[in-house]
């Protein structure tokens, strides 16, 4: 018979290679082939995914959890002690060669419990002998690789909803097609009409978007705690999103999910316990601590952050405009989305309401400050993969190239892939620019009557030409930070999964 | 690289107890210069012995550590005749390896010790580490099976 197995140990040096030694030499005097991964220090050597398809069953001799366990999901499981396979290695083949003859004659009750493996299983880009400073890149890295299909897509759709509705309505367009309620796509879709078509690609766009900070922490989670993290980390998300955290506190979520997950997981339970702890046990405690965590305790600091920004900016009208602009223009690219960014949007757009009424200019300078400012982060970062693609990984370059269409569009969210990925030089680049951007618009004294479109609402736009280079002036800005800043420091996190982690989620 | 030289070398290891004689085996590592802080080494060993004593059956110990105190893998061998409880099931240890790993070692380094690992579990190995009648003789059999294979 052909088996796998699977060893490991708390310090990863010894006792998983002995444990390996040991079922390698009990399935060879037993007359059978064994492949054993050592999940030790020494890195780790992945069965591939055909042996293990081919295994007529698993032998884990752990001291520690294993890893990627999904992948030997529906396989007769013996599981064990590391040092059962140290001191009893053909006892343990042994009970293999009698869970692959139970599975052979009644392979309904073996794979009961579990559902089939998925085809190749998910990825993480985690090296698991890298250094703590490099294991949080790529655990950020790898929640950044499956969101950027989500942005991507969303970031497009929207834009083109946006396109459609300007040839479809007219100069409003881009503030009209957000208002067509989802109940008229549903029961009156018309297939002629180019303001449905324009709204239906605009909903999808949304719903997209709505994935993209819980999708980002479930793969931190991911990375970080193996399948036990998706849950907790996919929740937090949604809840970061639910306190108005945006993708900062969608990481915080991720990295708590993740590490609560983990924690929970090390746990020693009695035997009779370890069959309910992956499906009920760490779902559940894991989801429910998570949650705690993002509504009740970084819940109320946001909420008193975002009230105490707001008060702060309406306390500001009568200063000096340019100023206004430059800290708007700031609070847009600090958190792309995030608490900081909807204080200073939402500033606008109310001014905006109220302007319909009074028709005061300032209000409209305001809301053309913002939009510019939240337009140059995509398009700094986009400039820069393009004139430096060997500063970005691979995720990041393809995701730069929709970052020209979403900045052009006013979908700052464009960025967030790479400010997720890197936040500590990608943030103040994104801000120096989206700064200036927002001062020279407001020196310029450009005003804009919509709340958001980009480039396809000028038509709305007083002084566009103005407008379009104090845009080009900050996505110069940004680019140039955040290639000055990157070529200074360590290059991205590079590993052979770049390619195929972004491939594996599009197909 | 040397896994081992003469000096990490105890044929007539004669400690009444693994926290003695893990305690002795360190000190030559420290005397080589290859463990910075013996006291710090020898918490981080501690640490993994209480996790899961390292005895295995058939009378062997292997206490172990990655420690940010070791500079380079080593590994300091010890003999006892009386053999030395080291929490195992079936009886005292009477060979005694005292690996010791750095904290950011690279593959290379961790690879050595992992053959080590996998020596350990030969039969014809650890008879002729029980019947080496010097030190030359054991480092030339773990320089053979585990450095040079």
């Amino acid at each position: 018979m052909k088996f796998v197995g699977v060893t490991s140990c708390p310090t990863g040096i010894a006792h998983t290679y002995m444990a390996a030694e040991g079922l390698e030499q009990a399935a060879k005097a037993a007359g059978h082939t064994i492949e054993v991964e050592t999940q030790g220090s020494a890195g780790f050597d992945k069965l591939s995914p055909e042996t293990i398809a081919a295994a007529d069953a698993v032998i884990f001799a752990v001291g520690v959890p294993v890893r990627e366990r999904a992948r030997f999901v529906g396989k007769p499981t013996i599981d064990t002690d590391v040092k059962k396979a140290i001191s009893d290695g053909p006892g343990l083949i042994a009970q293999a060669v009698a869970a692959a003859k139970e599975k052979a004659a009644n392979p309904a009750t073996a794979t009961a419990d579990s559902p089939p493996p998925s085809a190749g299983g998910l990825m993480t880009k985690v090296d698991h002998g890298a250094s703590r400073g490099a294991k949080v890149r790529q655990w950020l890295m790898t929640g950044v690789s499956y969101m950027i299909p989500f942005v991507a897509a969303g970031g497009i759709l929207i834009a083109l909803g946006f396109m459609l509705a300007q040839l479809a309505w007219g100069e409003t367009g881009a503030v009209l097609v957000t208002k067509v309620p989802m109940d008229h796509l549903i029961t009156d879709f018309s297939v002629l009409s180019t303001k449905d078509w324009a709204a239906l690609l605009f909903q999808v766009g949304v719903a997209s978007f709505g994935f993209l900070v819980p999708i980002l922490a479930g793969f931190i989670a991911f990375a970080i705690a193996d399948r036990p993290g998706l849950a907790p980390g996919i929740v937090g998300g949604a809840l970061a999103l639910v306190v108005g955290a945006g993708f900062l506190g969608g990481i915080a979520a991720g990295f708590v999910g993740g590490f609560i997950a983990l924690w929970i997981s090390s746990w020693r339970v009695p035997k009779g316990m370890r069959g309910v702890m992956p499906v009920v046990v760490i779902p559940l405690l894991s989801v429910f601590a998570t949650g705690l965590t993002m509504i009740v305790i970084l819940g109320p600091p946001l909420k008193a952050l975002s009230d105490a920004l707001t008060s702060w900016l309406n306390g500001l009208t009568g200063t000096n405009l340019i100023l206004l602009g430059v800290l708007l223009g700031l609070m847009m690219a600090f958190d792309m989305g995030g608490p900081v960014n909807k204080v200073a949007y939402t500033f606008a757009t109310t001014g905006l309401a109220a302007a319909a009424v009074a028709t005061t200019g300032t209000s409209l300078q305001i809301m053309a400050a913002v939009m510019a400012a939240g337009m140059t982060p995509p398009l700094g970062l986009a400039l820069a993969t393009t004139v430096r693609r060997r500063l970005f990984s691979e995720p990041e370059r393809e995701n730069g190239q929709a970052a020209w269409l979403l900045g052009a569009s006013f979908i700052t969210e464009g960025a967030i892939p790479f400010a997720a990925a890197d936040p500590l030089r990608v943030i103040p680049s994104c801000m120096l620019g989206s700064g200036v951007t927002g001062g020279l618009v407001m020196l310029f004294g450009s005003t804009l009557r919509a709340p958001h479109g980009g480039i396809w609402v000028t038509p709305l736009i007083s002084n566009p030409l103005l407008y379009i280079l104090a845009i080009v002036i900050g996505t110069l800005i940004t680019a140039a930070a955040v290639i000055g800043l990157k070529a200074a420091g360590p290059g991205p996190v590079r590993t052979e999964l770049d390619a195929a982690g972004l491939a594996e989620v599009v197909v | 690289m040397t896994l081992i030289t003469e000096n990490l070398v105890f044929l007539n290891l004669d400690s009444p107890d693994r926290h003695e004689a893990t305690r002795v085996l360190a000190q030559a590592l420290a005397d080589e210069g290859r463990v910075t802080d013996l006291d710090g080494f020898l918490a981080d060993v501690r640490k993994r012995e209480e996790q899961m004593p390292t005895g295995l059956p058939g009378g062997i110990g292997i206490p172990h550590a990655r420690s940010a105190y070791v500079t380079e893998p080593s590994l300091v061998f010890g003999r006892s005749l009386e053999g030395i409880d080291w929490g195992a099931e079936d009886g005292p240890a009477k060979l005694i390896f005292l690996i010791a790993a750095p904290e950011g070692g690279g593959d290379d380094h961790l690879k050595i010790l992992a053959a080590l690992a996998r020596r350990l579990m030969r039969a014809e190995f650890r008879e002729s580490l029980m019947n080496a009648h010097d030190a030359a003789a054991v480092v030339d059999v773990v320089t053979r099976e585990v450095v040079n294979p």
